[in-house]
């Protein structure tokens, strides 16, 4: 039984190969523990110190974010917020202000909730996780991260130290929306991302598409190819509908998710494609365009 | 590790709250809140929901809001903590404190320490706020009297008075 406020990676790495586990802001662990959902760990280490993982990298070869970035600091980022609109789309909805402020982006996608707002834009961007043990280091892409509800495939030695997305192509860009009942402190009951890669004569040369809320774990769109912005919007919430696996819960039935995470994937598709073009729709994109709860 | 509850685990922190030390021994799963309101004994911060949704116990942390109920008080040493208390200037009231009274956005007041507090970290990141950015400020606080339309208006006056 232990409690350790890390000052450095290594100290952190060293108490979790001894078995502790982490917290960043706790938002996820404290209220988890007090539902019953999973006792506090008996040994814990607090990584919000650790101020390396704190930083916003932006190269020619992408962005590297670290595990300890807050979403609202993602939302306000000028490059996260615009070459990678997606995932400001998705931090820009997460809880409320003070939510924003405690939450970070490690441990969101370790949180590996199938309903996380940031997943599915991670998904359309190529991101990878980075995982750093006492063992080494090493590079997962998110799909191959999240396994199930609440699993992922990192060992309980690994730390997620940052996530990194690669840079988009020309004429490429995301968004992410969700279906929502309130604007504030509300979980998706659906949610799409696009990212979208428009060619000269201004259709869809490329595009991908993940689904939030509708399956165990965060899942990609496959089967879809280029033609017209209206063709592939269709196809999208055909694909989507299709693909989805949803549940019915206390806040939407398996049919109203599959039916709304069709329109949800059509207008994350079409927002992509005008950001893709060069017009700038503000963060997030269900407050900018309407969609979600009214104000 | 164990399978026994963490409930056994003491650890003895200091926690600077309003600018005064408080050295207390907390249980590692000890929330801030709790420890803030029994320990320290600074009750303005209120216990609503005790599950990150209604602000009522919303606190600053390095002049960052947080849900206080959330938060692992062992985490919170060496930071310095606000809550409501500390937004008075000796006997006086901040502005906020005064504005949302005579603006009538106070009925149980329930809610008003954690709409304080919030409000006041948005002037401190956003000092003239639209209505649009003074609702999403806000909008981790539920409020089950006013219907929001006076809170809304007296963090307005205050932002126009302070930054005239």
């Amino acid at each position: 039984m232990s409690f350790v406020i890390a000052t450095t990676l290594d100290e952190a790495l060293a108490a979790l190969s001894a078995g502790a586990r982490p917290v960043a802001g706790g938002s996820d662990l404290v209220v988890g523990a007090r539902h019953g959902k999973a006792p506090l760990p008996a040994d814990l280490v607090a990584i919000d110190r650790l101020d390396d993982l704190k930083c916003v990298e932006i190269t020619d070869a992408g962005a590297c974010i670290g595990a300890l970035v807050n979403h609202h600091t993602i939302e306000t980022h000028p490059v996260l917020s615009t070459v990678y609109a997606a995932l400001a789309d998705g931090s820009a909805l997460v809880g409320s202000p003070s939510t924003r402020n405690v939450g970070t982006i490690g441990g969101n996608v370790m949180n590996a909730s199938p309903a996380m707002d940031t997943g599915a834009p991670l998904v359309v961007l190529g991101a990878e996780v980075e995982l750093q043990s006492v063992r080494g280091s090493r590079r997962v892409s998110v799909a191959e991260l999240w396994t199930a509800p609440g699993r992922t495939s990192a060992s309980s030695d690994e730390l997620c130290v940052a996530v990194h997305i690669p840079a988009p192509t020309a004429r490429t860009n995301s968004a992410y929306l969700r279906l929502e009942y309130r604007r504030a402190m509300e979980i998706a009951v659906v949610g799409a991302a696009a990212s979208v890669t428009l060619a000269d004569d201004g259709s869809v040369a490329g595009v991908r598409v993940a689904l939030t809320a509708v399956a165990p774990t965060i899942i990609e769109v496959t089967g879809l190819g280029a033609g017209s912005i209206a063709d592939v919007a269709a196809a999208a919430a055909n694909a989507a509908a299709e693909q989805a696996r949803p549940i019915s819960d206390v806040r939407a039935s398996d049919r109203y998710r599959r039916h709304t995470v069709g329109v949800m994937a059509s207008r994350a598709v079409l927002a992509a494609a005008r950001r893709a073009s060069g017009e700038s729709i503000a963060i997030p994109v269900n407050r900018a365009l309407g969609i979600g709860a009214a104000s | 590790m164990s399978d026994q509850p963490a409930s056994s685990t003491m650890v003895s922190i200091t926690l600077n709250v309003n600018g005064v030390d408080y050295p207390v021994a907390v249980d590692q799963g000890r929330n801030l809140l709790s420890v803030i309101r029994t320990e320290v004994g600074l009750t303005g911060t209120k216990e609503g929901c005790d599950d990150c949704e209604c602000g009522a116990c919303m606190v600053l942390l390095d002049g960052q809001p947080v849900n206080s109920c959330s938060y692992l008080a062992a985490q919170a040493q060496g930071k310095a903590i606000t809550t409501v208390e500390g937004l008075m200037d000796g006997q006086e009231m901040h502005p906020l404190q005064r504005n949302i009274l005579e603006d009538g956005g106070v009925q149980c007041g329930f809610c008003t320490p954690g709409m304080l507090v919030s409000a006041c970290a948005l002037l401190e990141r956003n000092p003239s706020p639209t209505e649009e950015e003074v609702r999403i400020g806000l909008s981790g606080n539920l409020c089950r009297c006013t219907g929001y339309a006076k809170i809304v208006t007296a963090v307005q006056r205050t932002a126009q008075e302070l930054h005239p």
